[in-house]
């Protein structure tokens, strides 16, 4: 076996802290940083959505300082056209935009998976007249469908939601509907059946226990996904209504007062922080739940 | 795969009634006199246009008969009045059509030319930096919002360093070339005119790549998984052992068989790119659908934000039916089987 | 003495591995001189195919290579790769395993053919590339070229396909022809055609072969001098005819004892038991010794050098053993 030269090693101590990060990644391996990354941001919103009225040094929704004020350290980003202090808002914000990515989530993973695993476990024509309802669902553009949702509805937070529930239901219902049929071939499921087992039971306690974790893995992807399309229906004026400080309004008022960068900054990098780190998530949940990803998929 | 394309076919008309059902019961929900948003406030006191909307509408029927006309109606060409632009529908959007299809067309081209550049680059260096950082810049496209984005964009560009022009297709003292596609690009040419067609161009840099950039995370993806799996091939191994140089492998060999299994996202990515355009073309302000669809939603024109639905609902299953003609023609061995 | 076409010395890879590197070959020696046919025989994954990939230059960047490699005097090894990809397809060419991934399903057979030639001939005219690329499909028995030159790989058989793959590798007249395991993916009928075909290409072109397999038939019936691999180390190498008559070590015994031979009443395999050493469990001693029946302590205190036994070379203790020599020639 060849052997290179022995490498002269390090022994100048370094400075603790970071020593203790750099050991810390060391036994994570760096390919967990990005999952960490995503913990930390995601742990730290919810924290702030949380406890923000308790601690916040301004109203969100009252005269902070003077109007358009550049970032200062008073208001470290800036003021909006009617003095309020952009960063609070942005705080304030997540106890929007989280809520309702996860009420939209929890409902579409609900009905979709309900419908799904009916679909897949009934099959016939209960699956035939399902998934066609999934099909034209799809079969519209996300943002489309849920303007002429909101549009006929009315505008409103509520409204979106209901507007996103009805895009990202069918989504879950194919994904549950061929879990539910792949689970169904195994061998557990036969033995169940001839064990005697009523099929309510046989669903509920013997296939879908099997079909979760893509759904999970997708869930926590999508998280991002439903942020960024709440705050673009909100951005052209269908979602929240000023004067909440919901991200996606408070970018509009960014874009009417163009020269003012520093309006849109705050919750333009605060969806884009939360949809990253639900991006991040999902693939290191994928490389725990599958395996065979792990190299890199 | 022949017998895809015709089944796809053949469920089109199916899923386009349901489309079309669909927006008529959204449109039952509707608040508000559905008469106005048929012929317009200001015509509501004008007793003959109201019954020559009722009967044409049949307003004064059943639900189902209402259907029935509204479907035999909607299949003739005839998605209403416009209630804010008091046009109709169709030609409101034939005109606006060609402009979101300009853009859409940019950054598609932007996305599919990025999102393909940063997965060679990521598959050829995998595990590396380089690997981390093109994944990175693509998976950042997918979650940056593109109406910030947009904003940024045209800030720095245009108002702060003046290298790229503001909002708009043409420069507002321009004088637009006839219009004969619709297609900026084209008409400018036509015309003889280049600096239009410059001008033109230029407006078009900053909408298509914030646009291009949110689908190149999506395009990325999967063309370097597929690269990745691709690249493990002996036929690859086999073109090195050619003495082909590695540009030529990655392009010529690794690409042309990486980018099969990846048309099938082409569907996909458009109905991201309807979802971008509407907010991009806001921004920007473009005169295409996107901002049609906005400036309806916004004023409650129902007529309108129906039509659009409608249009890209059936865009989306058009998009998906060249998604499988493309994979069958890309495919050697598809292309025979029947 | 004239210089070897190819001149391996003290050949060693390391592939990355969890674990850190682990050695996949270590210490080959090997040559082939100008129209020599040489059998490079071993079970898979005894590094037979690795050196040969170290040799056109075709391993992954992570895996080290290390050791003098040359080419009609000309040292490759670490060459910088616009040299290597001069070599490649021009002067040594490589016959794969299996056909049927070898090709690019996306490209017409005759694309294949005449990229080979277009790489390494850039003066010539497209009519006279699309001709030699006819008359390559003919040289490899390929009825009805012409039409066959615009089909693409799935409508080969996997026979026609190998053909094709040499078509490919002879294009430019290479000085040496690597083939590795080339008829392991076909049907036994069609193998005893490509191995005519391989014995035309010595025979009237002078092509130096490397055949590369752990079939012993097929060397028997083509190459000249033959080298044995074991878990990444050479354990024998010779002239053919010697080796097979009188094996030193007790690896080449049975694997030629699992040959099956026409005069074999009993038809009945030789397997070898056990399975070679994987990368990181390798034996302190002799890496055969855990599967050999003649193994004496003094195989697992230490690994055995290379000694020159006869006509052979071999890797054992007891290759210099007369009782050992006599017992090994009976079937195990």
């Amino acid at each position: 076996m060849l052997m290179g030269p022995t490498t002269h090693r390090d022994v100048r101590p370094r400075p603790r802290l970071a020593g203790a990060i750099g050991g810390f990644f060391a036994r994570l391996g760096w390919r967990q940083v990005p999952v960490m990354f995503a913990a930390v941001v995601l742990v730290a919103l919810v924290l702030v959505a949380l406890t923000i009225p308790l601690w916040t040094p301004y109203d969100p929704i009252g005269l902070a300082g003077r109007r358009l004020q550049p970032p200062s350290a008073a208001h470290w980003l800036g003021t909006d056209a009617l003095g309020r202090d952009v960063l609070v808002r942005t705080l304030f914000g997540a106890r929007y935009s989280l809520p309702i990515a996860a009420v939209v989530l929890v409902v579409a993973v609900g009905i979709g998976v309900t419908l799904g695993a009916l679909a897949g476990f009934l099959g016939g024509i209960v699956d035939n007249v399902l998934m066609r309802l999934a099909d034209i669902t799809l079969a519209f553009p996300p943002v489309l469908l849920a303007m002429a949702i909101a549009a006929s509805l009315g505008p409103g937070l509520v409204n979106t939601a209901l507007a996103l529930i009805i895009v990202w239901w069918p989504i879950y219902a194919r994904l549950m509907r061929a879990q539910v049929l792949n689970v169904k071939k195994l061998d557990h499921v036969d033995a169940a059946i001839v064990g005697g087992v009523t099929p309510a039971r046989l669903l509920t306690h013997h296939i879908m226990p099997l079909c979760w974790s893509p759904i999970f893995v997708n869930m926590t992807m999508d998280v991002g996904q439903v942020i960024l399309l709440a705050a673009g229906l909100s951005f052209i004026g269908l979602g929240a209504q000023p004067p909440t400080p919901e991200w996606g309004q408070m970018i509009a008022e960014g874009a009417s007062n163009f020269y003012c960068w520093w309006i849109a900054l705050g919750p333009g990098m605060a969806i884009f922080l939360v949809s990253l780190s639900s991006n991040f998530l999902g693939d290191g949940l994928r490389d725990v739940a599958d395996p065979r990803t792990r190299q890199g998929g | 795969m022949l017998k895809v394309v015709v089944r796809r076919l053949l469920v089109m008309p199916f899923l386009l009634l349901g489309i079309v059902t669909a927006t008529f019961l959204l449109a039952q929900f509707t608040k508000g006199n559905p008469l106005v948003s048929i012929i317009g406030a200001r015509n509501l006191d004008n007793a003959e246009v109201v019954a020559a909307a009722k009967a044409r509408w049949g307003l004064d029927r059943s639900v189902p008969e209402r259907y029935a006309i509204y479907v035999w109606n909607l299949a003739h060409g005839d998605l209403g009045t416009s209630f804010r632009t008091k046009q109709p529908v169709l030609k409101d959007l034939a005109q606006r059509l060609p402009a979101t299809l300009e853009l859409v067309i940019c950054a598609m081209i932007v996305g599919a030319a990025g999102g393909i550049a940063l997965a060679i680059v990521s598959a050829e260096f995998k595990n590396s930096l380089a690997d981390h950082v093109a994944r990175l810049v693509a998976l950042m496209g997918s979650c940056l919002p593109v109406f910030w984005l947009g904003l940024i964009a045209l800030f720095l560009f245009s108002v702060q360093t003046r290298l790229l022009p503001g909002p708009g297709r043409l420069d507002i003292r321009a004088v637009a070339p006839p219009v004969t596609t619709g297609f900026m690009l084209v008409d400018t040419l036509l015309a003889g005119n280049v600096a239009g067609f410059i001008d033109a161009a230029r407006h078009l840099v900053l909408p298509s790549l914030v646009l291009g950039w949110s689908v190149m995370g999506i395009v990325a993806r999967m063309v370097r998984a597929s690269m990745l799996d691709v690249l493990g091939q002996d036929y690859i191994t086999m073109a090195r052992a050619k003495g082909a140089g590695r540009l030529r492998v990655l392009v010529h060999h690794a690409l042309a068989n990486a980018l099969i299994p990846a048309l099938t996202i082409l569907g996909f990515t458009f109905a991201y790119l309807i979802t971008g355009s509407v907010l991009v073309e806001t921004i920007f302000s473009w005169p295409g659908i996107g901002s049609y669809a906005v400036e309806a939603a916004r004023s409650l024109d129902y007529p309108a934000i129906t039509g659009v639905t409608i249009i890209g609902g059936l865009g989306f299953l058009v998009a998906n039916l060249l998604t499988d003609v493309a994979y069958a023609a890309a495919d050697p061995r598809m292309r025979e089987a029947t | 003495m004239a210089v070897p076409l190819l001149d391996i010395k003290g050949l060693a890879v390391t592939i990355p591995t969890r674990g850190g590197e682990r050695a996949a070959v270590s210490n080959v020696d090997f040559s082939v001189d100008r129209g020599e046919v040489v059998g490079l025989v071993g079970e898979s994954g005894s590094g037979k195919s690795l050196s040969m990939l170290a040799v056109m230059g075709l391993l992954p960047r992570q895996f080290g290579v290390s050791g003098s490699i040359r080419f009609d005097g000309e040292e490759i090894a670490g060459a910088p790769e616009r040299r290597l990809r001069a070599l490649r397809g021009r002067r040594i060419a490589m016959v794969f395993q299996d056909p049927m991934t070898a090709l690019n399903p996306v490209q017409t057979i005759g694309a294949q053919i005449t990229e080979m030639i277009r790489l390494h001939n850039a003066g010539m005219s497209r009519a006279q590339v699309r001709q030699k690329a006819l008359s390559l499909l003919e040289a490899v028995a390929i009825p009805a070229p012409e039409r066959r030159f615009d089909q693409y790989p799935h409508e080969f058989s996997g026979g026609m396909r190998q053909r094709v793959v040499i078509a490919i590798a002879i294009a430019n007249d290479p000085d040496l022809l690597i083939a590795d395991e080339p008829t392991t993916a076909l049907d036994v009928t069609i193998q005893a055609q490509i191995m005519e075909i391989f014995a035309g290409l010595r025979a009237e072109r002078g092509m130096a072969i490397v055949l590369i397999t752990h079939d012993l038939g097929l060397v028997a019936g083509l190459a000249d001098r033959m080298s044995v691999l074991y878990a990444g180390r050479i354990a024998e190498r010779g002239p053919v005819g010697p080796l097979f008559a009188a094996p030193r070590h007790p690896y080449t015994a049975s694997l030629l004892a699992a040959v099956p031979s026409i005069d074999d009443v009993s038809e009945r395999l030789h397997a070898i038991p056990g399975t070679p050493p994987s990368l990181s469990e390798r034996p302190p001693g002799c890496a055969f010794a855990p599967r050999c029946d003649f193994a004496v302590p003094a195989c697992r205190a230490s690994e055995p050098d290379l000694t020159r036994v006869g006509g052979s070379v071999v890797a054992c203790h007891r290759a210099n053993d007369p009782a050992f020599a006599a017992r090994l020639k009976e079937p195990a």
